[in-house]
């Protein structure tokens, strides 16, 4: 008998399976992911999931025999009352009759994604704008530090001390001969050639001595090739992938729960897509009516305020959040804003000087969503003569000068996908979108 | 009962607790090991056990418990089905998996407890490992030796082919081949049980054959004019029909499949083969494996080698795996082969030890013989689930499970209870259950009865059809669809009363243009 432990086997043996099981059935599974997301708060979005498919698209048929008609027998266990010769209504067909299926959810496959699998079915088709783009593949930048000597390496790096050490071990070591003690030699050979009488015997022997030392002194340098030491520099990822979202969000009675949801939705996405990107997420909600407060996701979307609206106090309030937690210079700053697109006429210039001005230089993004109700009788007209809002108006200002603010509007929820895919876009393809 | 030797009681019990390691297991598995010998005297393959976790012993599951099967979406979905199942608790996943090969493949879990591990090597490494090495028809039908070369064989050919022709064709071949594969088996045994090795090494031989024979003069022969058809009957001889292996026909005589897709069939046709005597032995094989594993464990508790503890822990879980809800407990899914199994075992032990009048009258063979161990080996080794329950069903089980039968005839209002536990309905309850376990019974019987090989190559099937009940149409139809485009000509399957000989039904597909196109060219 052989005992063989396999838990150390690389896993997954099932992962090709798996990958070409989605695979096969990923128009089923990129519809069931999308659906998914509704019943999600945005914190849940990045976990695993469980998702829904039918089950006709991935049954594998074979011949068998069909569940009904036809006359059929039955071995039961259990019998309580029953005689020869008694007769039991038929159970509804498809209910709990003897010899039925699996029951019910028959139609429907279940399976969980992981988060990976997940994130990819939902956002595979999309694409990062270019100017985010930039910024995000060099998401990683690389720092160097040090790490330790080496023996070779550029005059520049040389670094003396380290070398200095080395040879003065040597130095000592291989015992040559000091300067002074040279020097000391021929003083006393000076001295005694300086002295009356005959000393030329002890001055030859100084002097071979001398010449001796002076030989060492040559063959033993002072600084060695083997001594010289280089500083090593080592290339290392220094994490400045993170990002934090600004969710700005008009809560003010004129915010209807419809147009919040629109809003999630929006957010939803928008926090998927920059969690795929970075290693560090953090969503900072902000609602305002006319002050603005920070708040956490539950009150984001579900309390409800009303009051006056002061859009301005939104951005303000970001601008503090930002100067005192998220350092542009350390953070990759995203904005989205949701707002019916009502605002006090006093305001205006105030918003968009903190936009243009404040906020614009330092942000990656900025999206402005107007969110209007689910009929608006204004889009059916469409064209010139809808009125555009005086939030809209405003920023219109800044919109035209392209470049990374952009706007939409959206009054349905199927409209929030390609919007947000629009936005996400290749740069061109956006502006196209925005003359259209 | 028997008299049994006394045994000498053990100073000190195999394991304390829960917790074990290598050791341990090695200690369990040889004091099983000299225990089984002492009492049931089995003739088992060699053991080699593996430790997994849970995550692998999902990917066992899900390529029908080999350790290596080649790739295929479908055993992504078993997994994704299963998983879920796991993770939510619905399904707790078996303690242990064993394959027939030799030597014999012992999965254990490390999350077992040492108990459950002890039962497990009873269970497995034991029971179902005798049952492998002994059973005519594992015998006659799988090459234990064998198995594993041969999956490694398919499994290098199918990614092979993968590279060579497109994972895609491959994949929608096997597709075709997995919806046909129960009508890949041969029923009747013809000759020897299959060698594994000499079919990996035939296909060779037949590959360096076709190359030396490929002369692309045959190409441009000139083709024959003013054929007439053959008759029927000469061509059925010709092509062997009627032909119940659907896979076996398309692979030999399919006009339009490369050699390539012919040896994928090849491969899907033995791998269903070798998996067909487990089909039919359930309910011996899991009530051989629960009987050998019940009075292991009561051995080694007699003995003092498991504490009272333990043994508790054992009885818990063996009753949990022979439990059987009644029809309407509202957990009730069909007969569990564990608990059918396991009281057949019992119960035929009693009747070879302590009979009663009635069990004398009904197994004059068996009854008061003595011999449980002799009995049960040879029960083992000679019966199939169909043929065991039809011999082996006693009334006093029977009664104790309060067993009835329903018949459900469409032309009546209500169902009938057509007979019950009763001197007057033993004999035809047993007989029912005996039919519910036979396979030839159970899969619908399909055969290939004709091909115009002459005219428009179309290829009839038949479906014969007993006491009314089609073909599930959806499948049926898919089904067709999938033989129409490995046939490459147009497919019909006639569904035909076995007793009218009228044809009920008509199932017809022509193969797909620009759906999955098997063939090239």
């Amino acid at each position: 008998m052989y005992i063989v432990d396999r838990r150390l086997n690389p896993g997954g043996k099932s992962l090709v399976n798996r990958q070409r099981f989605l695979r096969r059935a990923k128009a089923l599974v990129q519809q069931a992911v999308r659906d998914s997301l509704k019943d999600r708060s945005i914190k849940e979005l990045e976990q695993e999931g469980e998702v829904t498919i039918a089950r006709d698209e991935v049954h594998e048929p074979t011949f068998r025999r069909g569940s009904s008609g036809g006359n059929r027998e039955h071995i039961l266990p259990g019998n309580k009352e029953y005689l020869q010769g008694d007769e039991i209504e038929r159970p509804p067909s498809g209910g709990q009759g003897a010899g039925g299926h699996q029951g019910d959810g028959e139609d429907e496959f279940r399976f969980v994604l992981s988060r990976e699998e997940f994130l990819d079915m939902f956002l595979e088709d999309l694409e990062l704008p270019e100017l985010a783009k930039k910024k995000l593949t060099s998401g990683e930048a690389q720092g160097v530090r040090q790490a330790g000597y080496s023996t070779s390496g550029s005059p520049s790096a040389l670094s003396i001390g380290r070398t200095m050490r080395n040879s003065m071990s040597r130095r000592i070591a291989l015992k040559r001969p000091r300067g002074e003690d040279m020097l000391k030699l021929e003083e006393e050979i000076a001295r005694l050639e300086a002295l009356p009488g005959d000393h030329a015997d002890e001055i030859a022997k100084l002097r071979e001595e001398y010449e001796r030392l002076d030989r060492r002194r040559k063959l033993i340098t002072y600084v060695d090739p083997i001594d010289l030491r280089y500083r090593r520099f080592e290339p290392t990822p220094k994490p400045i992938s993170q990002a934090v979202m600004f969710c700005l969000m008009d809560v003010s009675g004129s915010m209807t729960e419809h147009m919040k949801d629109l809003a999630k939705r929006f957010y939803a996405l928008l926090h998927l897509f920059l969690k795929r990107c970075y290693r560090h997420v953090e969503v900072v909600f902000i609602r305002h009516t006319d002050k603005a407060e920070e708040v956490d996701e539950e009150t984001f979307f579900y309390s409800r305020e009303t009051g006056g609206t002061l859009v301005s106090t939104a951005l303000e309030k970001m601008l503090q959040v930002m100067k005192d937690r998220y350092s542009p210079e350390d953070w990759n700053i995203y904005v989205a804003q949701a707002s019916d697109g009502d605002n006090m006429p006093s305001d205006t210039a105030k918003t968009i000087s903190l936009m243009a001005e404040g906020i614009l230089p330092h942000a990656q993004y900025v999206a402005y969503l107007e969110v209007g109700r689910e009929e608006d009788p204004m889009m059916s007209m469409g064209g010139p003569l809808m009125r555009a809002s005086d939030l809209w108006r405003s920023y219109e200002q800044i919109g035209k000068a392209g470049g990374k603010f952009v706007m939409r509007k959206v009054h349905h929820r199927r409209e929030i996908y390609p919007v947000f895919r629009e936005l996400f876009a290749k740069r061109g393809m956006a502006e196209r979108g925005a003359k259209a | 009962m028997t008299a049994r030797k006394a045994v000498k009681l053990a100073e000190k019990p195999l394991y304390e607790g829960s917790d074990w390691n290598f050791d341990t297991i090695q200690r369990i598995y040889d004091t099983v090991e000299k225990v089984a010998g002492e009492e049931l005297a089995l003739n088992t393959y060699p053991n080699q056990i593996e430790v997994i976790t849970a995550e692998q012993m999902l990917d066992a599951y899900s390529s029908t418990g080999m350790p290596l099967l080649y790739n295929h979406w479908s055993f992504g979905k078993q997994f994704l089905s299963n998983e879920l199942m796991y993770r939510k608790g619905q399904r707790g996943l078996a303690y242990e998996l064993v394959i027939n090969s030799d030597p014999c493949i012992n999965y254990i879990m490390e999350e077992n407890s040492a108990t459950m591990q002890t039962l497990v090597l009873a269970h497995a490494a034991f029971g179902h490992n005798h049952f492998f090495k002994n059973n005519y028809l594992f015998k006659q039908w799988t090459d234990a030796e064998g198995i594993l070369d041969y999956l490694e064989f398919a499994k290098r050919y199918i990614s092979q082919c993968e590279e060579r022709y497109g994972q895609l064709q491959v994949e929608r071949l096997l597709d075709a081949a997995h919806s046909l594969s129960r009508q890949g088996v041969h029923r009747y045994p013809r000759g020897s049980a299959r060698d594994l090795k000499a079919e990996m090494a035939r296909e060779n031989v037949r590959h360096a054959q076709r190359e030396k024979d490929y002369n692309d003069l045959y190409r441009t022969l000139p083709k024959a004019t003013g054929k007439k058809a053959e008759p029927a009957s000469a061509r059925a001889l010709a092509l062997n029909l009627p032909q119940e292996n659907v896979l076996y026909f398309l692979e030999k005589s399919a006009p339009r499949l490369a050699p390539w897709q012919r040896e994928i069939l090849r491969i899907t046709r033995v791998l269903a083969q070798y998996f067909y005597p487990q089909g039919q032995t359930k309910v011996m094989n899991e009530g051989a494996a629960c009987y050998v594993h019940y009075r292991i464990m009561t051995a080694l508790h007699a003995r003092g080698h498991i504490t009272e503890g333990s043994f508790l822990e054992f009885l818990t879980s063996h009753t949990n795996v022979v439990s059987q809800p009644m029809f309407d407990s509202g957990r009730y899914g069909g007969l569990n082969p564990y608990w059918v199994g396991y009281n057949m075992m019992e119960d035929i032990a009693r009747v070879c030890v302590d009979p009663t009048e009635e069990d004398r009258s009904w197994f004059p063979d068996i009854a008061g013989g003595g011999d449980v161990e002799g009995t049960l080996k040879h029960i083992w080794a000679n019966y199939r689930d169909e043929s065991f329950i039809s011999q082996f069903l006693s009334p006093r089980l029977m009664r104790n499970w309060r067993m009835f039968k329903i018949a459900d005839r469409e032309k009546e209002e209500a169902m009938k209870v057509d007979a019950i536990h009763d001197e007057r309905g033993y004999r035809e309850i047993r007989r029912a259950l005996a039919r519910q376990y036979d396979i030839s019974w159970q899969e619908p019987d399909i055969q290939i009865v004709d091909v115009d090989l002459a005219g428009d190559r179309k290829l009839v099937l038949e479906h014969h059809v007993t006491n009314g009940v089609l073909l599930s149409e959806k499948d049926a139809d898919k089904v067709v669809q999938h033989l129409a485009d490995l046939w490459g000509y147009e497919v019909v399957l006639n569904e035909v009363d076995d007793e009218t000989k009228s044809s009920l039904k008509e199932h017809k597909a022509r193969p797909r243009a620009n759906g999955p196109r098997l063939a090239e060219g």
